[in-house]
C-alpha cells in the first residue's frame, strides 16, 4: 500500500462516493451548530420539507451573541436581534431533535470548547461547523473544518459534504520552546512566516517535538489558527495525551468500544515516506513571545521588535501595511513595548481553556491591573469557569481587577454587548485582529494569555519574561 | 439557485489585498435569520461613516460604480470567518462575479452555492482587468461561463479556469442537496459499513 499522510487516512475512511472528476461526498461524523450561521439552514430544510439525517451526530450550542453577564437567560437582557437568533436555535434544536446545550446549562460555552470537553470530538473523525475555527478540533487528529451556511444545510440534510481533496502540508516545530513561549506564539509565528494565504488549498499537519510537548489545550490553540494561515484544516496526530484527554468524557466510547477505537486511533499517523506538497520547518528555540501590530494575523513580530514601516514591505503588502498602521494608530519605529493599551480580553476558542486561564493567573497572582484599565476574562465554557473557580483562579483574576464573566465568544467578535470603542486599544487572546473585529474602530493586538495578563499589569504591550 | 451563464456589466476596482469577511459584512449584520436584505450593508464600515452618511471616496459610492455587477480585487479575497452572509451581501447588492488573484477557501465555495462566480487569475491578468475597471461605467466587461472567457471593454478576451462540476451547477442553477440526495444509497451503505468498523462514532 502506498504511504499515506494522516489526512489521507482520515479522508479515505470517510469517502461515501467519488465522482470521476474527484469530487467526493465526505461523510461527516460530527456536526456542530451555533446560532449565527444556522438559522437560514434550518429554514431551508423546512422550506424543502427535509429532516436532519443524523440528529444524534448533530450538536448545537449558542455562543456567539449570548451576553456573558449575569441574568442572560432572560431574553429581555439580550438585544432584540440576538434574542431572536438564540430563540431560533432553541426552537430548531427542539424541532429537529438534536443535542443541545442552552445558556442555562453549565456545559454551555464556545462550540469549539464544548465539543472536545464533552467527548464529541475524537481522533479520526470528520467534524464540521458553520464556523471557520472548527480547525480547533484537528488537535485530536480529526479532520475538522469550517463550512458556510449552505453547507450546514447540506450536512443537516445528507450528513455529507461535497469536497475535493486538499494538498498536504507539513509544519514541523522542532526542539523545545524557550520560557515564556506558548502554543499561541507557535501558531502566530507560523502565520507570520507563511502569510494568511500560505495555507490556501492545504490541510496542515503540525508535528515535531515542540508540538508533541504541548498539552491538548495547547494543541487546540495551534490548530485553531490554521484557518488564519489560510488552510482548510490543521491536524495533529493523536498520541497518549490525546487518549488520556478523551478517556471518560461523556460521549467518548467505553469498555470494548474504547479498545476497538484505540486500535484504530493508533494507526492514525503519517507514514514515514508519505508525500508532502509543502513542508515548513521552524526551530522551537527561534520562537519568541510575539504580538500582532497590524490588522492581519500575519502581521506578527516578537515583542522586542519595533513597529515596521510600509517601506519594509513590497507589492500590495506595502499599501496594506500603511492602511493597517493608520488604522492601528501606530508610528513606524515605535518599540512595541511602548504601545499603551486600554483593554485586555482573555478568552475565545483560541485561548479560553483552563490552561490558558492558569497561565494568565500565574502572571497576575498578587498583582493589580493598571489603573483605568478595562480587563475581562471570559471562560470558554461553563465547565472551564467552574474549574477555574475551584482552583482559585477566579479569585486571582477578581483580586487583580479583572471582570469574571460567563462563557461565550464575547469580545472575540463583539456580537454581544462586549465591544471596543473607536480608537480603544486591546490586548486580546483571540485570533483575529481585523478592522472592526472587536468593535468599530477598535484596535486589536493578538497575543498569548500570559502576555495579555502582563499587558494588563503594566498598561502597555509587555514582554512577559520581564514578569516571570 | 440562480443560474449564471453570461454577464455583461460594470466592474468596480478594489485593489486591496486580504479583504476579509468582516469588511464585506460586519458582524452587527449577522444577526438576521434571513438570507436577503444584506446588500445595503455590504462593506458597511468602508462605505458609510459613523453617522451613516456615504463616504464619497469608497468605490461603490462613486456614481459610475453604484450598479457594479463585477468586483475586481486583490489577493486573498474573502479571508476570515466562514459567514455566508458575505456572499449573500455581495449578491444582494447586485454583484455576481468577483475576480482576484486568489480567494480564501470557504468564501470561494460559498460563492458557488449562491450563484456568484469567483474567478482566480494570475496577478498580471488581474492588473489588466483592474485597469479596465478603473475606466468607469462605460467600460463594461463580459463574462461567459460556458466559454470560460472574460472580455474587457477593449475587446481583449481572457480565459479562466473553473472546476467542471461547479461550472455545471452554476450554469444549470442546480441545488447541491438535491444532487446529493440522488446518491442516498451510497450514503446508506457507507453508514452501515461504518457502523461495523467504527461503532463508537
Ligand atoms: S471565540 Fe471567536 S473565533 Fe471562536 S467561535 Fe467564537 S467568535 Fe469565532
Amino acid at each position: 500500500m502506498s504511504p499515506k499522510t494522516l489526512y489521507d487516512k482520515i479522508w479515505d475512511a470517510h469517502v461515501a462516493h467519488e465522482a470521476d472528476d474527484g469530487t467526493c461526498l465526505l461523510y461527516i461524523d460530527r456536526h456542530l451548530v451555533h446560532e449565527v450561521t444556522s438559522p437560514q439552514a434550518f429554514e431551508g430544510l423546512r422550506m424543502a420539507g427535509r429532516s436532519v439525517r443524523a440528529p444524534d451526530k448533530t450538536i448545537a450550542v449558542p455562543d456567539h451573541n449570548v451576553p456573558t453577564t449575569a441574568g442572560r437567560e432572560d431574553p429581555a437582557n439580550m438585544t432584540g436581534d440576538s434574542a431572536i437568533q438564540v430563540a431560533a436555535l432553541d426552537k430548531n434544536a427542539r424541532d429537529f431533535g438534536i443535542h443541545y446545550y442552552p445558556v442555562t446549562d453549565v456545559r454551555q460555552g464556545i462550540v469549539h470548547i464544548v465539543g472536545p470537553e464533552q467527548g464529541w470530538t475524537l481522533p479520526g473523525m470528520t467534524v464540521v461547523c458553520g464556523d471557520s475555527h472548527t480547525a480547533t478540533h484537528g488537535a485530536f487528529g480529526s479532520l475538522a473544518h469550517g463550512i458556510g451556511t449552505s453547507e450546514v444545510e447540506h450536512v443537516l440534510a445528507t450528513q455529507t459534504l461535497i469536497q475535493k481533496k486538499s494538498k498536504n502540508m507539513k509544519v514541523e516545530i522542532t526542539g523545545t520552546l524557550r520560557p515564556g513561549v506558548t502554543a499561541k506564539d507557535i501558531t502566530l509565528s507560523v502565520i507570520g512566516k507563511t502569510g494568511t494565504a500560505g495555507g490556501t488549498g492545504y490541510v496542515i499537519e503540525y508535528c515535531g517535538e515542540a508540538i508533541r510537548d504541548l498539552s491538548m489545550e495547547g494543541r487546540m490553540t495551534v490548530c485553531n489558527m490554521a484557518i488564519e494561515g489560510g488552510a482548510r484544516a490543521g491536524l495533529i496526530a493523536p498520541d497518549e495525551k490525546t487518549y488520556e484527554y478523551c478517556k471518560g468524557r461523556p460521549h467518548a466510547p467505553k469498555g470494548a468500544q474504547w479498545e476497538a477505537a484505540m486500535d484504530w486511533w493508533k494507526t492514525l499517523y503519517s507514514d514515514d515516506d508519505a508525500h508532502w506538497d509543502m513542508v515548513v520547518m521552524i526551530k522551537g528555540e527561534d520562537i519568541a513571545p510575539v504580538v500582532t501590530w497590524g490588522t492581519s494575523p500575519e502581521d506578527v513580530l516578537p515583542i522586542t521588535a519595533n513597529v515596521p514601516a510600509p517601506e519594509d514591505f513590497s507589492g500590495g503588502k506595502a499599501d496594506a501595511a500603511k492602511r493597517s498602521l493608520d488604522y492601528m494608530g501606530l508610528a513606524p519605529g515605535t518599540p512595541l513595548e511602548d504601545v499603551a493599551i486600554d483593554t485586555v480580553f482573555i478568552g475565545s476558542c483560541t485561548n479560553g481553556r483552563i490552561e490558558d486561564l492558569r497561565a494568565a493567573a500565574e502572571i497576575l497572582r498578587g498583582k493589580k491591573i493598571k489603573d483605568g484599565m478595562r480587563a475581562m476574562v471570559v471562560p470558554g465554557s461553563g465547565l472551564v469557569r467552574a474549574q477555574a473557580e475551584e482552583e482559585g483562579l477566579a479569585d486571582i483574576f477578581r483580586d487583580a481587577g479583572f471582570e469574571w464573566r460567563l462563557a461565550g465568544c464575547s469580545m472575540c467578535l463583539a456580537m454581544n454587548p462586549d465591544q471596543l470603542e473607536p480608537g480603544e486599544r486591546c490586548a486580546a487572546t483571540s485570533n483575529r485582529n481585523f478592522e472592526g473585529r472587536q468593535g468599530r474602530g477598535g484596535r486589536t493586538h493578538l497575543m498569548s494569555p500570559a502576555m495579555a495578563a502582563a499587558a494588563a499589569v503594566t498598561g502597555r504591550l509587555t514582554d512577559v519574561r520581564e514578569l516571570m | 439557485m440562480d443560474k449564471f451563464t453570461t454577464l455583461t456589466g460594470v466592474a468596480a476596482p478594489m485593489p486591496l489585498i486580504n479583504v476579509d469577511t468582516d469588511m464585506i459584512i460586519p458582524k452587527q449584520f449577522l444577526k438576521t435569520i434571513k438570507r436577503s436584505g444584506l446588500g445595503k450593508n455590504l462593506f458597511d464600515e468602508m462605505r458609510f461613516d459613523d453617522d451613516g452618511a456615504e463616504i464619497p471616496d469608497f468605490v461603490l459610492n462613486k456614481p459610475q460604480y453604484r450598479s457594479a455587477e463585477i468586483l475586481v480585487a486583490g489577493d486573498n479575497f474573502g479571508c476570515g470567518s466562514s459567514r455566508e452572509h458575505a456572499p449573500w451581501a455581495i449578491k444582494d447588492f447586485g454583484i455576481r462575479c468577483v475576480i482576484a488573484p486568489s480567494f480564501a477557501d470557504i468564501f470561494f465555495n460559498n460563492c458557488f452555492k449562491n450563484g456568484i462566480l469567483p474567478i482566480a487569475l494570475p496577478q498580471e491578468t488581474v492588473d489588466i482587468l483592474m485597469k479596465d475597471a478603473e475606466k468607469g461605467s462605460n467600460a463594461r466587461m463580459t463574462i461567459d461561463l460556458e466559454a470560460q472567457t472574460i472580455t474587457t471593454s477593449e475587446g481583449e478576451a481572457i480565459t479562466f479556469e473553473v472546476d467542471p462540476f461547479k461550472k455545471h451547477c452554476l450554469l444549470e442553477g442546480l441545488d447541491d442537496i438535491g444532487l446529493t440526495m440522488e446518491k442516498s444509497t451510497n450514503i446508506d451503505s457507507f453508514e452501515s459499513s461504518a457502523a461495523q468498523s467504527r461503532p463508537w462514532v
